[in-house]
């Protein structure tokens, strides 16, 4: 059954081949039998899933269900659950449990989807290995000795070791995209705009978008078919119809014209993942889609803009954690200064700490213009850059990360070897276009990711291009040994 | 970029962190790694533009003035971690 | 040395909507601790900021009321420092695009003439909670209620035009009483609707260098902020006198013991880290929907006391009082309506009835007695029914709500006497009851003999019970004596 696509288990509960209670109680057996070795899962809210899928099964049983109707998910502990703990990976906030939903889950709410309980990230969603959680790191199910990729490492690694099929991420510079493409999977940051913000937990405002993770290009299809929504909570949700994601991904990709960025190909880039990617184009090109060779010139500049834009607007974000309304507050503090200090030092992670203070750095007096004005800037060449492909292209693919994944500890000393892990994915984020993940092979047995970048809202576009690719390839339907 | 050690502790007291002195040669360090990196924003040439503050240009959204929340008060303060009397409770302030 | 002062203000009003900047929490005054804070205003994680079109229209509003530029397009930001009364760490303001461009407001200084105060800008913002340090609290700790959070503010900022403590009150009034006739603020300054921020320098007079300024932060009345800049010139005069040098620091000052003291304790020099809200999108106003708020503009004070000039004939000085107070104002012009006479009416809103009101801590919209009951008693003067010490005897009646005047007057027998066969008599009862008094009119010398006429008109409104009407008595009484003679 935890084989089965999103998609299939729909079929299965529509027609009632397996009730959703039965589902629900299959993932959650696997997530207290398997959970353990990769971490992925640190919330698991039995009880609530098992009243969620009664509920769901009587909805069935009425007919006309939403589609989502008793498929058994996991949220990403950044979305606020209401009564369920909410930590985003700090000892912050371990022990906060938000009276509120998030418009996402609220969305799957409405839809009967079955909430199983909440993945492991890295701490704010600062990172890409998932080794700064305040819950330890998340293991990749395909070499339980290295990174799962971050942040979304845990929502990442339990659709990979079939703990769910389906999960909520959040992407701010790569965190959907490169966690999905070192365990295998598909993942889809969306436009910025099209997932409601509100009740998700921010990093940086102007880039953090939620989008779907699952194994396949049209179960993402089918779970952003109930995130995506507007919402006059979130001021920068954009309000704009909803398309449905599945009916259009069965279009044939003849005469698709695909954009090449030669800067996605050079130095740093594993040459077995270039390989794979390589591979994967040509299989695109044998559809009949059309490569086309082009240049983002300014891609060398998105790694240094988005680590002054991310840190400064996090530096402001995480103010609010300061002991006074909720989360961890130091013990026995001697007066408000200290309270304030050590709460934050003990509540905070070192690379949390550390993108405090270069984001107050970057703001701060005398620094202003020649930091986050100079990247706000920069953030609009690569704005253009992308505008003048997308005149000549309609969808920009290339690899998502420059190797595979690595071993824990590995890039544990400099934050800055880490950091150029996003070097292919921040400058989407940067635009705030859509971009996704999908499996396109394997280098030293762990799994390659191929990165789709669309135009703005264009997200039907991208899916239908992963889910051809899907059509006539079997890597997304590769699994690690121990998930079996 | 280096930067100094007493930037540091600026920083630090801005954003109420408290950096002891065991760890602040390495935060030192670390930082100036991660400010070598974005240093390399000063070669762009950014005369053509002028910043770009988000994705897009639309405008904010006015919500009409009615009242739409009722008083949670005993939920909120339920996960504070400190109350007196209704109110939030911290170490005296000086005023 | 001669010295000169220099003063701009600072000023926070609180703005009229029913609910936060940012949320939708009700901002009604005295509310219990934190029964307003929704997860919005507490900074709960995850939640976002939906601005309120009506702070906005208020704010483009006062623009127009001044004459100021209104900005199209104009950006939150972020302005960030750490207190328990501001919950997200930062206050969310405005900074380089404020909302509300240079302006003017017009003055009356100290001589009379009118002053222009530049306005440099005005810009929304929300304001903080209310940290409360004393009352039944554990010791060692201060309370936090977050009720007031979120409440829209426009914050407007003076050039440094304002030459004294007596300009700066001038200046301050007149916004209390521009933004209380557009509504956009309450006015109630007990409960910190408005707020004042006063920065002082002085130089040697002729000087065109400022000197160093201090800024006396959050002031609620216009007494203590008089209080306050006079204190504050009169100590940087001293310090430079004795040749010190002024600190530039902020300043308290305590109304009630009327002391003043800096507030150095935060040795720390503030680094706001000022950046556009990203949460937020640039508000943009169409030049129709300013068009439409400056149609729909109630009328300004200044424009009231010119209309008040022309239309019912008042003094200068009159208008002025009377047109800078918007409910004054309307309840002046319904009782100057209704009585047709607005010279009575004038005299009684800002007379009797100001004093009336001001010593029961009352203001017009809550007045016990109503214009149109106002009206009725002017009515009764004008047409000589009761004379103007019996109108004080009414207007008491109609303070404690006893009726309206033609109720009160039937009740108490208040009636003016002017039928002449009536009066005629008494005349002459109180002549012949006082031979003395009427040989020693006729011995006194023809110039001096109006003076004696007092007595005789005392006599007779006693024995008239004050009812008689004094013109008439007059007359006869005259005749009277003159045939005596």
């Amino acid at each position: 059954m935890h084989n089965k696509t999103i998609a299939e288990l729909i079929e299965g509960l529509q027609k009632k081949t397996f009730s959703s209670v039965e589902l629900t109680e299959h993932f959650l057996a696997r997530i207290s039998q398997l959970n353990a070795q990769f971490n992925a899962v640190i919330t698991v809210t039995a009880e609530q899933a098992l009243a969620a899928a009664a509920k769901a099964d009587e909805r069935l049983a009425g007919g006309n269900a939403p589609a989502m109707c008793g498929v058994p998910i996991l949220h990403k502990d950044i979305f606020c659950t209401d009564g369920v703990r909410t930590s985003c990976g700090s000892k912050m906030l371990d022990n906060f449990v938000p009276p509120y939903n998030a418009t996402v889950v609220d969305n799957f709410v409405r839809d009967g989807a079955v909430m199983l309980g909440k993945t492991n990230m890295d701490e704010f969603a600062m990172g890409s290995s998932n080794e700064t959680s305040f819950y330890g790191p998340v293991k990749n199910p395909w070499a339980l000795d290295c990174v799962p990729g971050g942040s979304s490492g845990g929502s990442a690694a339990a659709i990979a070791a079939r703990l769910a099929p389906g999960a909520t991420a959040t992407d701010t510079g790569g965190s959907i995209r490169q966690p999905a493409a070192l365990c295998g999977i598909s993942g889809l940051k969306p436009t910025y705009g099209r997932v409601s913000r509100w009740g998700m937990i921010a990093f940086a405002s102007s880039l953090d978008q939620a989008g779907p993770m699952a194994r396949t290009a049209e179960d993402c299809a089918i779970l952003l078919n109930s995130m995506a929504s507007f919402d006059d909570k979130d001021s920068t949700s954009v309000d704009k119809l909803v398309p449905n994601y599945c009916a259009s991904l069965n279009n044939p990709i003849k005469g698709l014209r695909i954009g090449i960025p030669r800067e996605y190909f050079s130095e740093g880039l594993h040459p077995g993942t270039e390989q794979a990617v390589k591979k994967a184009l040509a299989n695109l090109e044998g559809q009949g889609a059309e490569l086309v060779d082009i240049s983002l010139p300014s891609s060398h500049l998105s790694v240094p803009a988005y680590y002054v834009i991310a840190p400064a607007e996090a530096s402001a974000n995480l103010s609010r954690f300061d002991g006074v309304k909720y989360g961890y507050r130091c013990d026995d503090p001697k007066d408000l200064q200290d309270m304030y200090c050590r709460t934050r030092q003990e509540g905070f992670g070192e690379e949390v700490q550390r993108r405090i203070l270069i984001g107050t750095y970057c703001l701060s007096a005398g620094y202003y213009e020649a930091y986050y004005g100079k990247a706000q800037q920069v953030r609009q060449l690569i704005q253009q850059d992308f505008d003048d492909a997308f005149k000549s292209v309609d969808l920009i693919m290339g690899p998502t990360c420059p190797s595979p994944a690595f071993k824990f500890g590995s890039k544990g000393d400099d934050p800055v070897a880490m950091y150029l892990e996003d070097i292919y994915t921040i400058a989407t984020n940067l635009a705030g276009l859509p971009g996704m993940s999908i499996p396109c092979g394997f280098v030293e047995e762990k799994p390659v990711g191929l990165q789709i970048i669309g135009n703005y809202f264009d997200e039907a576009k991208i899916l239908n291009a992963a889910h051809q690719f899907q059509q006539s390839t079997d890597w997304h339907k590769q699994a690690p040994e121990g998930s079996l | 970029m280096t930067i100094e050690r007493q930037e540091i502790e600026k920083l630090a007291t801005l954003s109420r962190l408290s950096i002891d002195d065991k760890t602040i040669a390495e935060v030192t360090e670390r930082l100036s790694s991660v400010l070598s990196l974005v240093d390399q924003l000063q070669t762009a040439d950014t005369s053509s533009v002028t910043g770009m503050e988000r994705p897009f240009h639309n405008a904010q959204r006015l919500r009409e003035d009615q009242v739409t929340e009722s008083s949670q008060r005993e939920s909120f303060q339920a996960i504070a971690p400190e109350t007196h009397n209704e109110l939030f409770s911290v170490p005296k302030m000086i005023e | 040395m001669k010295w000169e002062t220099v003063i701009g203000l600072e000023v926070h009003v609180q703005l009229a909507t029913k609910t936060k900047i940012f949320s939708g929490a009700s901002t009604a005054f005295g509310a219990e601790p934190n029964s307003q804070a929704c997860a919005i205003d507490l900074a709960m994680p995850g939640t976002l900021p939906v601005l309120n079109k009506q702070a906005v229209n208020y704010a483009i509003m006062f623009g127009l009321a001044i004459d100021a530029e209104i900005c199209q397009n104009s950006v939150f930001e972020r302005k960030n420092y750490f207190y328990p009364d501001l919950p997200k760490g930062y206050q969310t303001t405005q900074l380089d695009k404020p909302i509300v461009g240079p302006g003017i407001v017009t003055i009356e200084g100290a001589d009379g003439s009118d002053k222009a105060i530049r306005i440099h800008h005005a810009h929304l913002e929300e304001d903080a909670g209310k940290s409360i340090h004393d009352g039944d609290l554990p010791h060692g700790t201060s309370g936090v209620d977050l009720n007031r959070a979120g409440t829209p503010l426009i914050e407007i900022v003076s050039e440094p035009d304002i030459s004294n403590a007596y300009e700066a009150v001038a200046f301050a009034k007149k916004l209390h009483s521009i933004v209380t006739s557009i509504g956009i603020c309450d006015g109630e300054m007990s409960q910190g609707s408005m707020r004042f921020d006063v920065n002082v320098s002085v130089r040697p007079a002729g000087s065109s260098v400022l000197g160093t300024r201090t800024e006396t932060k959050n002031l609620n009345s216009f007494k203590f902020m008089e209080e306050a800049i006079a204190k504050e010139v009169e100590r940087q005069i001293d310090i430079l006198e004795d040749g010190g040098s002024i600190t530039q620091e902020t300043r308290l000052y305590n109304g009630d013991t009327k002391i003043a003291k800096s507030m150095r304790s935060k040795e720390e020099a503030n680094d706001y880290r000022y950046f556009p809200c990203p949460d937020l999108l640039p508000v943009l106003v169409s030049d129709e929907e300013i068009n439409i708020l400056r149609a729909s503009l109630p009328e300004l004070p200044d424009i009231r006391q010119k209309r008040f000039v022309s239309e019912y004939k008042l003094s200068d000085y009159d208008a002025k009082l009377i047109a800078s107070d918007s409910s004054m104002a309307a309840f002046f012009e319904t009782a100057a309506t209704l009585s047709k006479n607005p010279k009575l009416a004038a005299n009684w809103t800002m007379g009797e009835l100001s004093a009336a009101l001001n010593g029961a801590n009352l203001n017009f919209s809550s007045s016990p007695v109503t214009a149109d009951q106002l009206a009725g008693m002017i009515t009764r003067i004008a047409d000589n029914s009761i004379s103007g010490k019996m109108a004080k005897v009414v207007f008491d009646a109609m303070w404690q709500g006893e009726g309206n005047a033609d109720l009160i007057i039937e009740a108490k027998g208040l009636k003016q006497v002017s039928d002449s066969g009536a009066l005629e008599q008494i005349v002459s009862d109180v002549l012949q009851a006082n031979p003395s008094m009427v040989d020693d009119f006729i011995a006194t010398d023809e110039s001096k003999r109006k003076k004696k006429l007092g007595g005789f008109m005392g006599q007779i409104m006693k024995a008239s019970k004050g009812q008689a009407n004094p013109q008439q008595v007059n007359k006869i009484l005259l005749s009277k004596l003159n045939k005596l003679l």
